[in-house]
């Protein structure tokens, strides 16, 4: 029997989501979710079960760090892998990020190949 | 690498963007001009956009993109964390690099590059590299000293952090509202929650607690900087969330000490149960409008509305075939079908022709964007070029929100950014000059636009000195584009109209406003192309309004069916006034023109036989459509008249693009096909006076 993992990503720019979601989508056995906001991953966080989840950190409502915590804190996800997806520079964020408990830190731009081949490391494809 | 849908994608996402960004900057520039703090929110935001465009640039691979978007980025940066001040230099420059940027994005979409734009950026990343320096590291730091829990300080991004530390400074109390909402609509509850809270104070930062209520809920808490007092922030939040202050502020010597008891961050137990469904503190409608504009917008290539719309001109000419037989069924004596089924054939005919209208009118709304896209750009060019004329000017634009057809949005930018450099060039006196006439030392420049019917008028207007006829009259007598008695008979308007012929320019010297050595003429030619108009309102002293008038859209015109010599042409109706019929004896010829009296006005006309060189038919009975578009008008005369249609108009072949008075053709229910009139063209040559001579 084939599992499929769900992995979410949660990503502001549309643009940068598909990107991500293409990278990923090429590994067989995932399906990829994504949500456009911090507000739209929360909603969508307790109606699957995820194996994985990919979040930005500068977005709109909530920022990615706050999503980290509240992930990480959370007795139902604080075990689901999470990268964090974000462009260079904000070395203070990075660090929080990685307290917080983010799994990997994926600095834009990325290569798909090498953040697909992350992915499956995380979910033992 | 990234395939090319994707690029598309990438620029129409940035597009956006600097779009955001352009009007946001200038918000902030408003801000302070008023000498208000800029609301730290739209400080956010636009730091915001240009760190989404670095990074948006980065993994499309776009170097120059990305490293100009990574200096405004981090001149924002420093901006938003209090490291810069905001100055005319920064603002100017933050204006360029959002020009060069849309310069680089054009480029990257046309899949060109030139070096003129490349160095230009690269210009503005090291200006914009300059201004951010001069960033203060922060004194020593407030935050440690009020002895808030270090796992909200852990959440906190930079620049979170940095709102906590102004807050602090300005010894505003810190609070804690922790709200629980259902997970169904929290977005909205916390919209209404935040709009509540912000005439109060300022949001710093939206933490979902970690401690879930149960699975259908959700737990926030709004870390809230206020120096409201806490009975009215209790009294504003009227039980939809529960306030707990936070930490000690650190005294500044002359904060108001604030009455409530202080409690100095003992954590107080918490309701967690869901609350009982309040009604939203703010209106609904505002808070859902602003979601909507996130979510439910979708961005359609304008190829794939030209395809709609043309399935949809495909469709009115199969309507109008199947009107054509229904029609036939009802003539007496003719029995193809029953009496029924012609009648049923009739009314689902006119069903259909019901519902296709609403398909056209859905295709054209869709392709309605509102003008504030274009103002906005117009407005920050005007901003700079009035900084650098030394002349004071107030900019008004009203109107923004009229919408019009995408296709001719895109096209108006340049015509007016003529107009109102002409304006702010030629039209506005010199402070000096205006305080002499009496007039404020401030001048006016005004953008407007309105819906008119089926039209859009946009005015461009100034307060300056107005045009002087004779001076023009003058130039046109010298530059020979008219003689001196044919401007004996020229009214007051037709001189002015002067202006607008190709070679007609009233400086000798090219100032760096106008500049570019584009005329009137060219911008007249612009909007003709457009079905547009342009007209002049000058007063001496006074000021001058061009007065532009554009039809909402190019891609479904009712058209006027007329024939000349046999054949049919299409008049676009939105140029026909009235129509006359005239016996051949009361056509005159004035100066080897013709014209024709109508309720005591003359009017030049021209046969529409003799302009496309037809063998004309002797008639006792003209017809003449008076067209006109703007103040001007003429006669067309022709044949007989075939009635209205709707009609899209198709461009012609290249073979036949260049033949003056036509724009376009289309197709008419039998298959035939038919040449749109160009009227603006036919008029240039009716109304040129050399034109006389036929």
């Amino acid at each position: 029997m084939v599992t499929t993992h769900k992995v979410l990503i949660v990503e502001d720019s549309r643009a940068t989501r598909e990107l991500l979601a293409s990278a990923i989508e090429s590994l067989d056995g995932v399906e990829v979710h994504t949500a456009v906001s911090g507000f739209e991953a929360l909603k969508v966080l307790p109606r699957f079960r995820f194996s994985l989840i990919i979040t930005d950190i500068n977005m709109p409502d909530i920022n990615g760090l706050e999503l980290i915590n509240f992930v990480k804190k959370n007795p139902n996800y604080r075990d689901t892998p999470l990268f964090v997806v974000t462009t260079e520079g904000r070395e203070k964020d990075r660090e929080r990020g990685l307290q917080l408990g983010a799994n990997e830190y994926v600095i834009k731009p990325f290569a798909p190949d090498a953040l697909s081949s992350l992915v499956r490391q995380y979910l033992k494809l | 690498m990234a395939p090319p849908r994707a690029l598309s994608d990438f620029v129409a996402e940035a597009t956006e963007i600097l779009e955001t960004l352009g009007r946001d900057v200038l918000a902030l520039d408003e801000s302070r001009t008023a000498q208000r703090e800029p609301d730290p929110d739209l400080l956010n935001g636009i730091f915001r956009a240009a760190h989404s465009l670095k990074g948006l640039a980065s993994m499309f691979g776009l170097e120059l993109l990305s490293r100009l978007a990574h200096r405004v980025e981090d001149v924002l940066d420093a901006l938003r964390l209090g490291k810069v001040g905001l100055d005319d230099a920064l603002v100017d420059t933050l204006i360029d690099a959002l020009d060069s940027l849309n310069a680089l994005l054009a480029e990257t979409a046309n899949e060109t590059s030139t070096p003129e734009a490349a160095t230009r950026s690269e210009q503005l990343a090291e200006r914009l590299r300059v201004l951010g320096e001069g960033a203060a590291a922060p004194s020593a730091d407030v935050l440690d000293q009020i002895g808030l829990d270090p796992s909200i300080r852990a959440v906190f991004t930079e620049y979170e952090e940095h709102r906590l530390r102004e807050n602090v400074k300005k010894g505003v109390r810190l609070y804690k509202v922790r709200a629980v909402f259902s997970l169904n609509d929290f977005d909205q509850r916390l919209g209404a929650l935040n709009a509540t809270l912000k005439p109060l104070g300022e949001v710093i930062s939206t933490l979902p607690s970690s401690q879930p209520g149960d699975e259908t809920s959700i737990a926030f808490d709004l870390i809230f900087g206020s120096s409201t007092l806490e009975p009215k922030i209790v009294d504003a939040i009227a039980g939809a969330a529960s306030l707990e202050s936070l930490g000690k502020p650190s005294p500044p010597p002359s904060a108001p000490s604030p009455r409530v008891p202080v409690d100095m961050g003992t954590p107080v137990p918490l309701p967690l149960r869901p609350l009982p469904s309040a009604p939203p503190i703010a209106p609904r409608g505002v808070i859902e409008q602003s979601l909507r504009s996130l979510s439910q917008t979708v961005r359609v290539d304008i190829s794939r509305l030209d395809g709609l719309m043309n399935i949809v001109g495909e469709l009115l000419l199969i309507r109008s075939n199947l009107q054509r037989l229904s029609e036939t069924t009802k003539v007496p004596g003719v029995t193809v079908m029953p009496k029924a089924w012609s009648q049923e054939l009739q009314r689902e005919s006119r069903a259909l022709e019901r519902k296709l209208d609403e398909l056209q009118q859905g295709v054209l709304d869709a392709r309605m964007v509102p003008l504030v896209q274009v103002f906005d750009k117009l407005a920050r060019l005007m901003r700079r070029l009035v900084r650098e004329s030394g002349k004071q000017v107030d900019f008004e634009v009203a109107g923004g929100d009229v919408e019009l057809d995408k296709l001719i949005v895109e096209e108006l930018s340049d015509p007016l950014m003529h107009l109102l450099r002409n304006a702010l060039d030629h039209g506005i006196e010199l402070p000096d000059a205006r305080e002499a006439q009496g007039k404020p030392r401030k001048a006016k420049i005004r953008l407007t636009a309105r819906a008119q019917g089926n039209q859009v008028v946009i005015e461009v207007g100034d307060d300056g000195n107005g045009m002087d006829e004779a001076r023009i009259r003058q130039v046109a007598i010298e530059r020979g584009l008219v003689t001196g008695s044919q401007t004996d008979e020229m009214e007051r308007r037709d001189l002015l109209n002067l202006v607008f012929l190709p070679g007609f320019s009233t400086r000798t010297d090219v100032s760096e406003l106008s500049g570019r050595g584009v005329g009137l003429d060219v911008v007249k030619t612009n909007l003709a192309r457009l079905s547009g108009l342009i007209d002049i309102d000058s007063r001496r002293r006074r000021g001058t309004t061009f007065v532009l008038t554009l039809p909402l859209t190019l891609a479904i015109i009712r058209a006027l069916m007329v024939e000349a010599s046999g054949r049919t042409y299409a008049v676009p109706l939105n140029s026909v006034l009235e129509i006359v019929s005239v016996r051949s004896d009361e056509l005159q010829t004035i100066e080897r023109r013709e014209v024709i009296e109508v309720r005591e006005h003359t009017l030049p006309f021209i046969r529409l036989s003799r302009v496309f060189g037809l063998p004309e038919k002797p008639l006792d009975r003209h017809f003449v459509i008076i067209v006109g578009l703007a103040q001007q008008r003429f006669g067309l005369a022709v044949d007989s008249l075939l009635g209205q249609h709707d009609i899209v108009t198709k461009p012609l072949s290249a073979r036949l693009r260049h033949i003056p008075g036509i724009s376009g053709a289309t197709e008419l229910g039998d298959r035939r096909a038919v040449l749109v009139l160009d009227v603006s063209a036919l008029m240039e040559d009716v109304l040129r006076p050399q034109s006389a001579v036929i």
